[in-house]
């Protein structure tokens, strides 16, 4: 299995330091991508799902003391201990990522197609006419109409959905190993974000890219996602393939995100399922679980405890092996309504609101 | 819906815009009336002109031809005392909630704001008001003497409709509200305006690009297109039968948040974006990008048509859309 | 079996939480304005900071220094013409034997006052009529422009004559007048910029939906937001003004004797340079400091106030 791991982050902890205190954005987070898979990190703003990101391509490092514990493997290799210039090399060839927003992104005064062939230069040293087959070549395999025609406009004469494309072929003309999609429909139109989803789900066939999607929406995660982490203030409260978090969550955190997309295939509830209040600043994170304030479900021991990590075996049973070993890409939650404890004494608490139960 | 009383109606509204290249029709002749004590879904994508239709309603804009009748009146015959009754009884909330409030004062001056313009209160009562108002929309008083950039997106657009509850309007216009907020605060937002709907009777013009979560506070739904209506129905009927091609495609592109769904879906997938515009087709504005557009559909320009009780539409081949 | 399945719980440890003990909206960090934000920023410039002090200094010796010692600055002493700074009168004394120590802060005094009003009565119409100008727009907003245009056309320096004539030269009051009347056209265009930029903002839109006049929204949501990028202004052009007050007065038009200015001071010490230099230099490294601080101040408020390093 081992040979199998692609990009793995372990335990990382990045802080920043304003003059208000420490912002603790991520507090120890573990997760892994395989080979040929897509992930997505679902979380609200300022979960810290972007910033683990970030420091995954290189935006935060030990050296601007942001980082602060951790490791993030690609292939084997720490790209923590990687000096700038090695980094630079790895980013936009073997690491890619697509922003939210194109249009700040893409560069106003260069046409489209010069900054699809940018990269695919710098890092393959290659003459400009070899790069422009590469590049009409990438924009046929994303399907954007007239290809040739549409590499000598500039951003601001292309529209939102085309610029997106132009970001994802920038992103995949150096055929990289692991494609970073930061919230990529969250700007767009439904019908638009509709395309792009399309999109990307076709390139995992033609491409042997793995993807790694950040967005808060579940909707555009049903739709692309093989295994899911849930990010709560900096820490993953939940992970399972996407058909065990849909269908079996088992943090009241994954309950409330799911419950609070409207499903169109059912009938309409009266109230809408929401979560109430606001995440906790992590200036200050609460001492038990990060949830608690917002959590129905709030026990004595969430507010003063962090709830360990608890694993599910195949049938869903809590396993025995609590903080030990889990098997590979295990559902696991952390939260104390899980706990063996807990349920002895009061019994399985069942998710409210599901969608499946209307 | 008969015996309801009408409180707002937009007669053949148009809103037109110069720009170097032409005639930029935002709003191309819009029909629609609102009862009192309800909520339309007005649903479009970027670029249809239901932001300036809202704008117009607020006398942001002024309509190049047509009527918008407040209570039966026209708004932009007002005088300046009726112009002012018109502010206190038609609100906005706005779509960014990091521009929407004014960097520089705290919160318990933005929602006072209003209520010092209309000489409504003074002094301690107003400050009284004021944390009334932040308590209905679950904020208090430690929060009434931050400032803006101190919030996150949901508290501040909760702000907003503090300060627009603040007049006690009668309507409120909610320019796309929770299109740049987090899914899960969408859902609160949602709710929070259902909740202030019962206890305060008001009208909601809701406009958004959300078909989801747009039906959870919807009694009826208007899908625009290019400057246009092209389909108004109840909001439970739109969702099992529609009728415009385009509300089909909307719907079929929101992604449903279940794999298992999601998997087995087939959706239909509309090439291509919005035409501009600036240079509407002679037809039906929709048939450049319509699967089942006919010679008819690229000449002459369907009206809205009631196709059943209640349901408007505007389609030449409506009829056949029928089980599609 | 592991730790955490031997961890003993209180008895209580899975009971429900009671509702409302824990604060869902809560805001943990302190609180900051945007003025306060502007001052830490500010703060971390170091050129900035200083400057501030020593105008502070500045300030204290203009407002105190003529109290310091018992000469005032017009009486003549023929007793002890032009010596050099010494126990007695400590910057010297001039060829009337007037204690130049009185008159350098006395003059500061003027030469300040000058600035600080013939920059904030210019600043003020240029804000209230570029806010009025780009606010309500149309013919207006084309009317003003254009007048502007036509008056900035013209060398200040002509007018500033013609209007010294007019009002009679000699006093502070007059340069004031003068130089607040050619000097608002530029604030008012940069005014009328920021606000033109400002009026689309959802904020301004909100107060226009609350029903609020134009007036209104010029004095309470656009001119305190312009004023932020205007304080910049502000700053810069103030050594702008006590040059040009000094510059008047060398060339005759501004403040006459016995009332002494920075710029009187220089102008008179100028003809006796060669044998009294003290007398020209002291009044020229005040003049150059104050010129020198109220650029850095600017520069450090140009960084803390600029939109796009603030985060």
């Amino acid at each position: 299995m081992e040979n199998n791991r692609l990009l793995e982050v372990k335990n990382l902890v990045v802080s920043f330091d304003t003059f208000q205190g420490v912002v603790q954005a991520v507090r120890g987070v573990t997760w892994h991508l395989n080979k040929k898979e897509t992930i997505a990190i679902v979380g609200e703003s300022g979960c810290g799902k972007t910033v683990s990101i970030q420091t995954v391509i290189g935006l935060n490092s030990k050296a601007n003391g942001s980082v602060r514990n951790g490791e993030i493997l690609l292939e084997g290799k720490n790209l923590l201990d990687l000096s700038v210039s090695e980094m630079r090399k790895l980013q936009g060839n073997q690491l890619s990522i697509i922003f939210q927003d194109p249009f700040t992104f893409l560069n106003p005064t260069m046409t489209v197609g010069e900054q699809i062939m940018e990269p695919f230069i710098q890092h393959y040293h290659v003459s400009k006419s070899e790069a422009r087959e590469k590049a009409i070549e990438i924009l046929k395999l994303i399907s954007l109409p007239q290809p040739e025609e549409n590499m000598k406009r500039y951003p601001h004469q292309l529209s939102g959905g085309m610029r997106q494309r132009i970001m994802v072929a920038m992103a995949l003309i150096c055929n990289p190993k692991v494609l970073f999609a930061d919230e990529p429909t969250t700007a767009l139109d439904v019908t638009i974000q509709a395309q792009i989803i399309e999109l990307m789900n076709s390139l995992k066939e033609k491409v042997d890219t793995s993807i790694v999607l950040i967005t808060h929406d579940m909707g555009v995660v049903a739709n692309m996602a093989d295994r899911i982490y849930v990010m709560y203030a900096g820490q993953i409260v939940e992970h399972g393939d996407s058909d065990t978090v849909f269908h079996n969550p088992k943090h009241p955190y994954t309950w409330g995100l799911l419950n609070s997309v409207p499903r169109l295939d059912k009938k309409v509830a009266d109230d809408l399922y929401s979560i109430p209040g606001t995440p906790p600043d992590l200036i200050a994170p609460p001492k038990g679980c990060a949830f608690a304030a917002r959590c129905k479900y709030a026990m004595n021991i969430c507010k003063d405890c962090q709830p360990p990590q608890i694993h599910f075996d195949e049938n869903d049973e809590v396993c025995l092996s609590l903080s030990g070993q889990a098997a590979e890409n295990s559902h696991y939650a952390s939260c104390w309504l899980n706990h063996p404890e807990c349920i002895r004494r009061n019994g399985p608490v069942k998710r409210e609101g599901n969608a499946d139960g209307k | 819906m008969e015996n309801k009383k009408v409180i707002l109606e937009l007669k053949d509204v148009k809103t037109y815009f110069r720009v170097p290249r032409g005639v930029l029709k935002a709003v191309n002749g819009v029909n629609l009336t609102m009862y009192e004590g309800e909520t339309i879904g007005l649903v479009g994508e970027s670029g249809c002109g239901k932001s300036t239709l809202g704008k117009t309603i607020m006398r942001l804009y002024r309509p190049d031809s047509g009527e918008v009748l407040y209570n039966g009146q026209d708004i932009w015959k007002y005088n300046k005392r009726e112009k002012k009754e018109y502010s206190k009884n038609v609100q906005m909330i706005f779509q960014d909630p990091y521009a929407c409030l004014d960097p520089l004062c705290v919160v318990s001056d933005i929602v006072a704001e209003g209520m010092k313009i209309h000489k409504m209160y003074k002094g301690e009562e107003l400050e009284k008001r004021v944390l009334e108002l932040l308590a209905m929309v679950g904020l208090n008083k430690t929060h009434a003497s931050r400032f803006p950039h101190e919030f996150s997106g949901g508290q501040r657009q909760r702000i907003g409709i503090a300060r627009a509850l603040s007049l006690e309007p009668k309507l409120i216009v909610c320019d796309e509200p929770i299109s740049a907020l987090d899914v899960s605060i969408q859902a609160q937002v949602v709710n929070l305006l259902k909740n202030l709907q019962k206890e305060m009777g008001l009208s909601y013009l809701f406009i958004t690009h959300d078909l989801s979560m747009v039906r959870q506070i919807s009694d009826r739904i208007a899908v625009m297109y290019l400057g246009s209506l092209v389909e108004i129905a109840d909001s439970e009927d739109i969702y099992v039968k529609n009728y415009h091609p385009y509300t089909k495609a909307l719907l079929s592109a929101i992604p449903i948040a279940d794999p298992a769904v999601e998997r087995e879906r087939q959706r239909i997938l509309l090439q291509g974006d919005v035409p501009s515009p600036v240079n509407l087709p002679a037809g039906c504005n929709f048939c450049n990008r319509c699967p089942y557009a006919t010679e008819q559909c690229r000449s002459v320009k369907p009206e809205l048509r009631e196709i059943e009780p209640g349901h408007m539409v505007a389609c030449h081949r409506a009829e056949e859309m029928k089980g599609k | 079996m592991n730790e955490s399945e031997k961890m003993i719980f209180d008895a209580n440890a899975f009971d429900p939480l009671p509702e409302g003990s824990l604060e869902q909206d809560q805001i943990v960090r302190k609180k900051t304005s945007y003025w306060g934000d502007v001052w830490r920023t500010f703060k971390k410039n170091k050129p900035a900071v200083i400057s501030l002090w020593v105008m502070g200094l500045m300030v204290f010796f203009v407002v105190f220094g003529p109290m310091m010692n018992e000469f005032n600055y017009y009486s003549n002493d023929y007793s002890c013409t032009n010596q050099t700074p010494n126990m007695v009168h400590w910057f010297g004394t001039d060829n009337l034997g007037r204690d130049l120590w009185t008159r350098v802060w006395e003059g500061g005094r003027i030469s300040l006052l000058i600035a600080i009003f013939a920059t904030l009565i210019p600043e003020a119409i240029g804000m209230t009529i570029g806010g009025i100008s780009g606010y309500i727009g149309g013919k207006l907003d084309m009317f003003i422009m254009r007048v502007i245009d036509v008056l900035m056309g013209i060398p200040s320096l002509i007018y500033m004559i013609l209007l010294m004539i007019v009002l009679g030269k000699g006093n502070a009051m007059t340069l004031v007048i003068a130089i607040s009347i050619t000097g608002w056209m530029g604030s008012a265009r940069s005014t009328r910029g920021l606000v033109l930029q400002l009026k689309t903002r959802e904020f301004v839109v909100a107060s226009e939906t609350l029903g609020a006049s134009p007036a209104w929204i010029i004095a309470k949501r656009l001119i305190p937001n312009t004023l932020g990028i205007r304080v910049v202004g502000i700053t810069m052009s103030m050594p702008g003004v006590i040059f040009y007050e000094a510059f008047l007065s060398y060339i005759g038009l501004g403040v006459t004797p016995p009332s002494p200015s920075w710029g009187q001071l220089i102008k008179s010490a100028g003809e006796v340079f060669r044998y009294y230099p003290y007398q020209f230099i002291i009044p020229c490294v005040c003049v150059s400091i104050t010129m020198l601080c109220l650029n850095l101040i600017g520069d450090g408020l140009r960084d803390a106030l600029d939109p796009k390093l603030r985060s």
